[in-house]
């Protein structure tokens, strides 16, 4: 063969990192966070101190680093004092990391490769939804160890995972039918309101809205109403937004839905039945780890269902030419109000998930802020694409809680980093892609 | 419920109207050339505010206050007013050459990311650097109520409304009158053909967020004189119901804007008087902080009926989504 045709020598240590990685399918993967997460239980606090740290590093030491960082930023601003023996915690954090996370996630994801292949290609011969039940068994199983050392983890993790399904839920509006929609923060706080209404109002005793009307224990087993009920109402709410949007598109569409959310936020702090301004408190703790796994693995395969079924091609026909689309017999209305609804009853279901993790609902979280931080996430992560909202969600909350040290410059550091992906990558990470179910579960074939 | 008590909610309302408007000018100018909405508009409005403050506190210390004056109170208003005005025009250019030029290609709403992450920025910055406390506005000029039938007007508004009046005949002279004028209106006309035939397209496009902030100054500084305290985030509710006001009066329609602006003042200001009326005649007790609700819902319904806004033109243009 000649030279030139030969496929090109891998160089650099990324590319030979890649390769090396490539037969490792996703069930390796989960190994490999598996042994991390086992590792840590053994070993955390005893390697946390005798690597010099106060305690064990929460999220993979990124805190940690920060901590040390703004105590450096604060000197220099402020000339406050800086203990300059913390510098050590750096390398520290860093060396923690390796030893605890990236070291066995890698030995045991390359080392397991052929073993996970074998299962998953043994699993292929039954139903799909077999082997996605044990992966996503195994995932939940990794996350419950992982968040079960520290309650900070667990209410971090929770606060993550809504954010992944709300940001999905906006992905289909702004990303898969391309209209900019401001109205998600307003179908969130429906949802929540309403499922906490369900909930708050039914079983538990309250100033705002009464005695509790059914004691019974097994209460709980409610809740998929509650969240049901919550998403319902939210897309009925979304039925404002979609009736307008018939004729309307674009910017004057964006304003519709920027007016709803201000409706929205001011119907509720105006409502004295449902607590005003102060809003409802005392949501049962139902929203636990489990309960919202299973909703959001739910709800994502749910929403990648629709996306890739003849009702999601509609959708993006409808975004890239609605006339084109509409000579080609989709059905524009059927289809805008099938997006829009589906959305916010997605959205609805993350603000039930939302109000019963913090525990309270009031108007004031629903706000432009809100609004800011969904569209960054989505934009971050990719227009269009499931495992974009994923990543968005994902490293938007995660870089939120790893700056936190960092206090009020947070905001300005997150900002300038969606502004440089936006001029880099102006439709975000990882832009239309699809999410193929049997790919990701299945094994990863060798050449 | 007296004539006095209605002409009193106007006059407050022209008061009113003349912010959003102002700034309402800023979005629509934006709009009209590059098509993207500058969502860091109304924290620009709030830099120049804070700008506002700091060249009048650097005003009265040099030519001094009260009877020891060297200048009059209103002269050192027009001073202000002018040195801010400049000095956040800067503000608007650096905003578009950080923010929007290098995403004029990008889908549309990529800007609109930026220029909200830009507002966290400013925001952020004004915190970072002045302490986050509430600043009070130094009142240049005496405050003089005069009673017209009445009425009570104070020599304050009168002023703010003549002031932003004359301001909105000064940019459409420039924009009907001038070469510059004739260029910015080319470009909104075509934004890829003019610059074909030798239109400056960046200098036009900085030049057009240099007069929008330097609108949003004046409307600041105003502002200040009306309402003397300055919060970092005054921009944010302002801001937004001025892109509301914008997008009302047709998307790029300078004379819109202006009219959407002072007409969400009055939707705002006379739904007290209106929840009022009716708590009156029917013995209700709707409360009047019902405000925004009923003022957005008006929005909504216009923009049911008239999809795209008071004064705007339906594109026959493929948007760029």
């Amino acid at each position: 063969m000649d030279e030139t045709l030969a496929p090109k020598k891998a160089g650099g240590v990324f590319s030979r990192a890649d390769q090396l990685f490539k037969p490792v399918p996703l069930l390796g993967y989960l190994f490999g966070f598996f042994a991390c997460v086992i590792w840590e239980q053994f070993i955390g606090d005893g390697l946390a101190s005798v690597l010099g740290l106060p305690k064990m590093p929460v999220l993979f030491g990124l805190v940690t680093i920060f901590k040390v960082l703004a105590g450096i930023v604060s000197l220099l601003i402020k000339g406050n004092a800086f203990d300059w023996t913390t510098l050590v915690h750096i390398p520290a954090a860093v060396a923690y990391f390796f030893v605890v996370y990236l070291a066995p996630l890698t030995l045991v994801a390359r080392a397991t490769a052929n073993l996970a292949n074998g299962i998953a290609r043994a699993l292929q011969k039954f139903p799909l939804i077999v082997s996605a039940l044990i992966q996503l068994g195994l995932m939940y199983s990794i996350l419950h160890i992982w968040a079960e050392m520290s309650d900070y983890r667990l209410i971090t993790l929770k606060l993550t995972l809504v954010a992944v399904l709300f940001t999905l839920s906006l992905n289909i509006i702004n990303g898969y039918m391309g209209e900019f929609s401001c109205s998600h923060p307003g179908f969130m706080a429906i949802g929540a309101y309403m499922s906490s209404l369900f909930t708050v109002g039914l079983f538990a005793n309250d100033k705002v809205l009464g005695e509790a009307v059914f004691t019974f224990s097994g209460a709980y087993l409610t809740f998929p109403l509650a969240l049901l009920f919550g998403g319902l109402m939210a897309s009925l709410g979304a039925l404002i937004i979609a009736i307008p949007s018939f004729k309307t598109r674009g910017d004057y569409l964006a304003i519709i839905s920027l007016a709803f959310l201000f409706i929205v936020k001011s119907f509720f702090e105006n409502m004295q039945a449902l607590g005003g301004s102060r809003g409802i408190a005392g949501q049962p703790d139902w929203s636990t780890l489990p309960v919202i796994f299973i909703t959001v693995a739910f709800g994502v395969w749910m929403i990648n269902n629709f996306v890739t079924s003849t009702m999601g091609k509609a959708l993006n026909a409808v975004r890239d030419d609605e006339t084109a689309a509409e000579a080609m017999t989709v059905n524009t209305r059927k289809t805008k109000m099938t997006a829009f609804m589906f959305g916010a009853f997605w959205a609805g279901v993350a603000g039930g998930l939302l109000a019963h993790v913090l525990r309270y609902v009031n108007p004031a979280m629903f706000s432009i802020q809100k609004l800011a931080e969904v569209l960054a996430m989505v934009y971050f992560g990719g227009l269009n694409s499931v495992y974009g909202s994923i990543v968005g969600a994902v490293s938007i909350s995660l870089l939120g809680e790893a700056l936190r040290p960092l206090e009020i410059l947070k905001w300005i550091v997150i900002p300038l980093l969606l502004i440089l992906v936006m001029i880099y990558r102006p439709t975000g990470l990882i832009a239309f892609k699809e999410f193929d179910t049997r790919q990701v579960f299945g094994p990863k074939e060798m050449d | 419920m007296t004539l006095q008590f209605l002409m009193q909610n106007l006059v407050n309302a022209l008061q009113w109207g003349s912010f959003y408007a102002l700034i309402a000018l800023g979005y629509s100018m934006v709009y009209s050339i590059l098509m993207l909405f500058n969502f860091a508009h109304g924290d620009i409005f709030m830099v120049g505010a804070y700008i506002g403050l700091g060249v009048a506190t650097g005003l009265l210390a040099l030519f001094g206050t009260g009877a020891s004056a060297i200048l009059p109170g209103w002269v050192l208003l027009v001073f202000t007013i002018l040195i801010s005005m400049f000095l956040t025009a800067f503000v608007g250019i650096i905003v578009e050459r950080v923010g929007y030029r290098p995403l004029r290609d990008a889908p549309r709403a990529s800007a609109a990311i930026t220029g909200l992450m830009i507002g966290i920025i400013l925001e952020t910055g004004n915190i970072l650097f002045l302490g986050g406390q509430r600043l009070k506005f130094p009142q240049l000029i005496e405050s003089v109520t005069y009673n017209i039938g009445g009425v009570y007007v104070t020599n304050k508004k009168i002023m703010i409304v003549l002031v932003s009046l004359s301001l909105m005949l000064a940019l459409h002279q420039l924009i009907t009158r001038s070469k510059w004028g004739m260029a910015m209106r080319a470009m909104a006309y075509d934004y890829v053909v003019v610059p074909l035939v030798g239109v400056p397209l960046n200098r036009i496009a900085a030049m057009t967020f240099a007069i929008g902030s330097a609108l949003a100054a004046a409307a600041g500084i105003l502002f200040g004189l009306a309402y003397p305290v300055l919060d970092p985030y005054m921009g944010v509710s302002f801001g937004w119901k001025a892109f509301v006001a914008a997008i009302l009066g047709g998307r790029g329609s300078i004379m819109g804007a202006c009219i959407a602006g002072f007409m969400l003042g009055f939707i705002e200001i006379m739904t007290v008087p209106a929840i009022q009326i009716v708590n009156r005649l029917f013995s209700l007790n709707i409360g009047s902080n019902l405000r925004d609700l009923i003022a957005y819902s008006i929005v909504l319904i216009i923009l049911i009926f008239r999809p795209h806004g008071l004064f705007g033109q339906a594109y026959s243009a493929k948007l760029r989504l």
